[in-house]
């Protein structure tokens, strides 16, 4: 088991989900986080006072995945989320030691399911 | 404790004289003999004015809270709210006699009206004589409210909640009150003089706005200060607020003709164009200069035209305001965009820019384009004939800008000695909703 956390630009959200549903991957969290990275942003105004360094609005996905959908949701991020521009994000990958089912208390494999 | 006991002496000192002579208040206004002045219309419009212009204050609160950071929401509303309640109260027990009680050399009231006494339901024939005394007297403190109200802009975000109360009952005793009675009181010197200020521009704007630049210099700046300020929390409730106040400015300024007449016409409608043209001003430079039009540019600049236009709006054209709404989208934007950031001073929410530079200006303006075709009553400015009108402005700008400077640089500074302004750093870092209130505006979790 995988714990997949992708960080990617707001306004791709809808696009990645569409893609994960689409390798059947439905189980997702979504928040909403700031963050800075390499990417500057647009600064903002507010009466002539340019917002310098301010953290730029971004949407974070975590998505625990049994290791056969490893792959696919990595594509599905990647397919939804890339641009091509600098801020497009990151996806990282960490082992899921357990996973339990609260209503069931069934473990691992067929509690992330 | 020690903050209440304060506050319990100012007001015992600022009260004066007259606890005892409330009884006269029932009995002057038991008198039924001239009832017949009473014009109902004018009435009915005079007290919807004075509902309108209290509700400025709570839109003000909400205008100046969605442009501070979400730690400090509470702070900023609680300031408007506390100086609805206590500036009311002062108003009663001395505010509005020093303001309008009978003259003493030009300079300020006498304390025969404290707890209004003999001022009741019939009218008073020298300030509006067709109207309850009373009513004039309400719609009048709801004025003395948003002036204290309007200075917050200045200091946001780093004062005392126990410092502020104190020194808005100072400031509106010993700056308000006395510039009030200077251009608006029967017999104050600079009506006598001539001065033209039909609802405000001096007596609220700029009376707020110098004193805003004072508490900005006095205090200092905020922690971070200019880079390390998140930018406003909620600007739709600075849209809000802003709504609010423009929506309110029909009564402060028709209002202010105190009749239900063609004058409150004009001035309903000056006020609205001002400020629409204000707006539109203030958008197209930011166009120009910021590459977008932005909301809360927008929104400033229309606060701005209704507070250039306020002195104004009882003896100008259409025409006079566009010109006046154009000015007041220029100057405090090249104050506030331009000027506030080279001189360094953090006038948190632009108080002193936007009402002290559109006050002057309006004042001044009120010199150029005045004219008798609208109020007989009034005076022909500049571009009327009469350059003297401009100089008779610019001496009730300076007489009040530098009161107002002065002493509300002398009062910050008695306060800061008495009980310290401004919150402690660590207190200001946490926000002043927590550490002045025991509250938070918003909840995370449900």
């Amino acid at each position: 088991m995988k714990y997949i956390i992708a960080v990617i630009q707001p306004d791709r959200l809808d696009e990645v989900l569409k893609k994960l549903e689409e390798k059947e991957i439905h189980l997702v969290t979504v928040s909403n986080v700031v963050g800075r990275g390499r990417q500057k942003g647009v600064a903002e105004v507010y009466r002539g006072h340019k917002e310098q360094g301010s953290l730029l609005r971004k949407v974070k996905l975590e998505i625990a995945v049994n290791d056969a959908f490893v792959e696919p949701a990595i594509k599905a991020v990647i397919d939804g989320a890339r641009t091509g521009q600098i801020g497009d994000g990151k996806i990282f990958i960490i082992d899921l030691p357990e996973c339990i089912r609260i209503r069931t208390g069934e473990k691992g494999n067929m509690a992330i399911g | 404790m020690k903050i209440t006991l304060a506050i319990a002496a100012v007001v015992l000192l600022t009260a004066g004289t007259g606890i005892c002579e409330t009884q006269q208040l029932v009995s002057a206004g038991s008198l039924t003999s001239q009832n017949s002045t009473i014009d109902t219309g004018d009435t009915a419009w005079v007290l919807m004015s004075a509902a309108l212009v209290m509700l400025m204050t709570p839109g003000l609160a909400f205008f100046y809270g969605g442009l501070v950071r979400r730690k400090n929401m509470l702070s900023v509303l609680m300031q408007c709210f506390m100086a609805l309640c206590i500036i009311s109260i002062q108003w009663v027990v001395c505010g509005y006699s020093l303001s309008f009680g009978p003259n003493i050399h030009g300079i300020i009231g006498g304390l025969d009206w404290t707890f209004l006494t003999n001022v009741g339901m019939t009218p008073n024939a020298t300030y509006a004589p067709t109207i309850p005394h009373e009513v004039f007297m309400m719609f009048q403190m709801m004025f003395a409210v948003i002036t204290p109200a309007l200075i917050l802009g200045a200091f946001a975000e780093r004062m005392k909640f126990s410092a502020f109360v104190i020194f808005i009952l100072l400031w509106a005793t010993i700056v308000y009150d006395p510039v009030t009675h200077w251009l608006w009181g029967d017999g104050g010197f600079l009506k006598n003089m001539g001065a033209l200020d039909f609802a405000g521009g001096a007596v609220v704007h700029i009376n707020a706005g110098m004193t805003a630049l004072a508490a900005a210099l006095v205090l200092g700046k905020r922690q971070g200060y200019p880079n390390g300020i998140s930018p406003p929390h909620n600007l739709p409730f600075a849209a809000l607020g802003a709504g609010l106040l423009w929506f309110g400015w029909f009564g402060f300024n028709a209002g202010s003709a105190l009749k239900a007449s063609g004058l409150a016409g004009n001035a309903f409608a000056v006020t609205h164009i001002a400020g629409a043209v204000a707006g539109v001003t203030w958008s197209v430079l930011d166009w120009l200069r910021y590459k977008k039009p932005t909301t809360l540019g927008m929104i400033t600049g229309a606060v701005a035209g209704l507070a250039a236009v306020t002195p104004a709006s009882g003896y100008v054209t259409p025409i006079g305001a566009i010109c006046i709404g154009m000015g007041a989208g220029i100057f405090p934007w090249l104050v506030v965009t331009c000027l506030k950031t080279k001189l360094g001073y953090d006038d948190s929410l632009d108080a002193f820019g936007v009402h002290g530079i559109g006050g002057i200006w309006g004042v001044l303006a009120t010199g150029l384009w005045a004219t008798k075709a609208i109020n007989p009553d009034g005076a022909d400015g500049l571009f009327y004939g009469n350059p003297l009108q401009l100089w008779i402005q610019a001496k009730a700008v300076l007489f009040t800008m530098i009161y107002s400077f002065v002493m509300g640089y002398v009062l910050l500074k008695f306060v800061d000695v008495v009980i310290k302004l401004r919150v402690s750093e660590h207190e200001e870092r946490v926000g002043l909703d927590l550490t002045q209130h025991r509250e938070a505006a918003y909840t995370i979790i449900d």
